[in-house]
């Protein structure tokens, strides 16, 4: 699940685990009731987590599997249906366009999140001074302090097409007004740029972070042997930093795959289904629609797509990310 | 002794070339602070716009050209939230959920953390790993058990819902565990031929060296659900548990075609408490961000 880290002084080295100090004494009874006490004490400290987390995602995923060859309205009783849910799933319109309509989103998002946010943290990483790179961190790190939910409020608003500022200030320019967000195309676009202009400021931050710990004298190594600035990025700066990069992808990417806030708030969906993402169709069937059941395995889908893409990334970074 | 010696037309070609790529540095660089400034105005502009709409009268709230500094500011909208909606109950409720769930998950994923870290127990290896596969998992996949258990449990429309099952957590036990690993066994050996108990070795030395990685970890948490949506939504039904970005979400409803100056109010007052929290702990957010990616 971790990507090895780079050599970095504030990662926790990793050390051996603590070794008894020798093998005879384990034998003494003393000894051994010394080591189960220390195994009662370790299963007590995890016990408050551990139940947590036994009782709020490990049940439920398994609860949700088992679900998923049922159907079931919280009324009746579960029926048994065998893998009828997924086959719906298949033959299911709407199920399959919201699957197009979230790797749309999903993709753009995390392609513009790491692509902006490098291009900016490489400009901030040459600015000089320190209180130059501390505004523009925090400029930038400003709206990942809102909730997605506000985002969406305000961004519908300046979205609006008669009286939202961004169309007053598109005519201004000459252009003409854009049905942002009751037109298709529009309400794609718009939801793309809220969930990149709220979440750019963490891969900026991630990328900030990964450039500032390059080593200095292999940056001055190659300014010295007549590299240039894009020379020096492509060849030194994108390697080092590859890994930050590969973190960035596939956090962003299992983020995006999940948005909802954004198109319930923002288009409910719409218009039609041109953002009818996965997560909404979740919702509306076991939560409007009450088939718990069939949402089930749509969930299951989701989950499986999700682990599939990570797979996939991480073969991947086998051949792209440079590990010192 | 010998210095090293460059003839001298070596030494001009080398500065010629310097100069020049300095001058496309310098070009470079100004173009670079025209775009950061442009990026910067994109950031910020609709946070601006957005406190200074809040600011202007309901019946103006939606006029173009938008003001972005109003000269004469308007809090009456600010009164509103409290006087007309229940913006004030939201805000309780978000803070007694966000507080309870930090306060517990820094309970639950120190000690945790811990155990991983620094005792031996039979199975801890293959119980962390399973511990971090949980964190892949979608909340869309629990999220429909979690439903029926909550209201099994009698707890339906209650902001127990929200706060229990969110006492613990994988990623911050890794958090903690990673932090734990940095220190040294030999204190708490000490201490415990001093004849402290297991318990006393991790109250008295370990935890409070680790406060530190509990800060970073309590402003995670705190973000993560300050702002969440997804399961009050699903979970609650009546206005008066409803939390902040839900009770926005309502305010929008019902204030949104005329005066959204007032939304707008509520949503610069739902922002408050992490722009407070930013400004000081600056450092222990870039950290928060950065712990998960050099594991």
């Amino acid at each position: 699940m971790s990507a090895p880290a780079p050599a970095r002084g504030k990662t926790p080295a990793r050390r051996p685990v603590p070794t008894r100090p020798d093998d005879t004494v384990r034998r003494t009874p003393a000894a051994r009731r010394s080591r189960r006490a220390e195994a009662a004490f370790g299963f007590g400290m995890i016990g408050l987590a551990g139940a947590a987390i036994l009782l709020f995602t490990i049940g439920p995923i398994l609860a949700s599997f088992g679900l998923s060859f049922f159907a079931w309205d919280v009324i009746t009783p579960p029926r048994f249906v065998g893998l009828d849910n997924y086959a719906a799933i298949g033959s299911d319109q709407r199920v399959v366009h919201s699957f197009g309509v979230t790797a749309v989103l999903a993709f753009s998002i995390v392609a513009l999140q790491v692509a902006i946010g490098l291009f900016l943290a490489l400009l901030v990483d040459q600015r000089r001074r320190a209180s130059t790179k501390a505004i523009f961190r925090t400029v930038f790190y400003l709206p990942l302090l809102a909730s997605t939910a506000a985002v969406s409020i305000f961004m519908t608003y300046m979205f609006n097409e008669r009286f939202g500022v961004v169309n007053y200030y598109l005519t201004l320019l000459g252009g003409s007004g854009v049905p942002w967000l009751t037109s298709d195309a529009g309400a794609v676009v718009t939801i793309v740029f809220v969930a990149v202009w709220q979440s750019v400021g963490f891969t900026f931050v991630l990328f900030v972070a990964a450039l500032a710990g390059l080593p200095r004298d292999v940056m001055e190594a190659a300014e010295i042997d007549g590299a240039g600035p894009v020379r020096s990025l492509l060849r030194i700066k994108l390697p080092l930093i590859s890994p930050t990069v590969f973190f960035a992808c596939v956090i962003g990417l299992i983020n995006a795959m999940q948005l909802f806030d954004q198109a319930f708030i923002m288009t409910k969906g719409g218009p039609g289904t041109a953002t009818t993402t996965i997560t909404m169709v979740i919702y509306q069937t076991a939560f409007q629609n009450l088939q718990f059941g069939y949402g089930s395995a749509i969930s299951m889908v989701l989950f499986a797509a999700l682990i599939a893409l990570t797979g996939l990334q991480f073969t991947l970074s086998r051949r792209l990310v440079f590990y010192s | 002794m010998t210095a090293p010696s460059f003839s001298p037309p070596a030494q001009r070609s080398r500065s010629a070339q310097f100069s020049r790529s300095a001058l496309t540095r310098r070009i470079g660089r100004a173009v670079g602070l025209v775009v950061l400034v442009l990026a910067a105005m994109v950031a910020f502009g609709p946070l601006l716009w957005t406190l200074t709409t809040s600011l202007r009268e309901p019946a103006e709230s939606f006029t173009n050209p938008p003001v972005w500094l109003p000269l004469e500011p308007d809090f009456s909208n600010y009164a509103k939230v409290f006087s007309e909606v229940s913006l004030g109950r939201f805000f309780l409720n978000s803070v007694i959920v966000t507080g309870l769930i930090v306060g517990a998950q820094i309970i639950t994923c120190t000690l945790s953390g811990y155990a991983f870290a620094m005792v031996r127990f039979p199975g801890r290896g293959a119980i962390f790993a399973l511990f971090l596969a949980t964190m892949m998992v979608p909340v869309q996949t629990t999220i429909i058990p979690v439903f029926v258990l909550i209201s099994r449990m009698g707890l339906s429309d209650s902001l127990a819902s929200l706060i229990l099952p969110a006492i613990g957590s994988a990623f911050g036990t890794f958090l903690m565990r990673q932090y734990f690993l940095q220190m040294p066994v030999e204190l708490g050996e000490a201490a415990r031929v001093d004849g402290a108990s297991r318990f006393q070795v991790f109250r008295l030395i370990y935890a409070p060296m680790a406060t530190p990685a509990m800060a970073t970890l309590a402003i995670l948490a705190f973000t993560g659900f300050w702002a969440e949506f997804y399961r009050p939504l699903i979970f609650l039904q009546s206005q008066e548990n409803f939390t902040l970005p839900l009770g926005l979400v309502t305010l929008q409803g019902t204030f949104g075609t005329g005066s959204i100056s007032v939304v707008l109010a509520g949503v610069i007052l739902s922002m408050i408490p992490s722009v407070i929290l930013f400004v000081i702990a600056q450092r222990r957010f870039v950290e928060g961000i950065t712990a998960g990616s050099f594991r």
